[in-house]
């Protein structure tokens, strides 16, 4: 059986994690579940887990997509652990806006500042 | 092949898929080639395939359950001006005026119920028809 193919690139920097979208279009619901067992196995091997997803080169997603980030949000507080959204492009930050999930998650411009402001929450 | 008219249901093109979410990129492409024929802007083309992933999605998950015998049709017709798309499944049907809010402070948490949302957002028109067995969308160019 081939081995599936990750949908995600994950990187740990000072106590962050950082995922990056292997996809450009995160619309399928087949390829967003294999993304959410992936995340989710993620939460479950970090402790209170700092968690920063980057949608930089993402162009599409639907709202089973949305659906997906809002169970990783739930996922994320009970393990009482932090997810912020960083790199969003304007037409996708426009399903956000509309849907009103804008206000649900904690979302930032770049990567950058997302970092940033994990170090402004500690303090 | 004959021209499809946007604006003439009985010219539309038609495309017949198994209920299974792969089989809907069938249909998919075969709008996005014509869009792209018809070099519809990349605003259009993001929201239209928006709206066809969310129309195919619920036809085979929520109208057909994904029942085999089942089967979801397709009809499309693009023109320079405007592209229409009619999914059709034979599920049970639904009434589209009881879908909650997905944007009310109760339902903003939950995980599921945006997909008609999406559709009426960034669709010029959409209609449901037959008890909600039936979706019309269209969009003008952008």
């Amino acid at each position: 059986m081939p081995e599936q193919r990750s949908h995600l690139t994950i990187k740990d920097t000072d106590g962050i994690t950082v995922v990056h979208f292997s996809d450009r279009k995160i619309l399928e619901e087949l390829s967003i579940r294999e993304i959410g067992d992936e995340l989710t196995h993620l939460i479950e091997t970090r402790e209170n887990v700092q968690l920063l997803v980057s949608f930089k080169n993402v162009e599409h997603l639907s709202s089973a997509a949305l659906g997906m980030l809002i169970k990783l949000n739930k996922q994320v507080a009970e393990a009482e652990g932090t997810l912020k959204l960083s790199d969003i492009s304007a037409q996708i930050y426009e399903v956000f806006k509309i849907t009103r999930l804008n206000k649900l998650f904690d979302i930032h411009e770049t990567a950058g500042r997302a970092l940033t402001s994990f170090s402004e929450t500690e303090t | 092949m004959t021209n499809a008219d946007p604006k003439n249901e009985s010219t539309f093109h038609v495309c017949v898929i198994r209920s299974d979410l792969e089989q809907t990129e069938v249909p998919k492409q075969l709008i996005l080639d014509e869009l792209e024929r018809h070099r519809f802007d990349e605003g259009s083309i993001f929201a239209i395939k928006l709206a066809m992933e969310e129309a195919l999605t619920n036809a085979v998950k929520h109208g057909n359950c994904f029942d085999p015998c089942k089967p979801v049709t397709v009809r499309y017709a693009v023109s320079d001006e405007m592209v229409a798309v009619i999914v059709r499944d034979e599920g049970g049907g639904f009434v589209p005026t009881e879908v909650p809010d997905p944007t009310s402070p109760d339902r903003l948490p939950l995980p599921n119920g945006r997909g008609i949302m999406l559709l009426r957002a960034y669709m010029d028109s959409v209609e449901y028809r037959d008890q909600g067995r039936e979706v019309y969308f269209a969009k003008r160019r952008g």
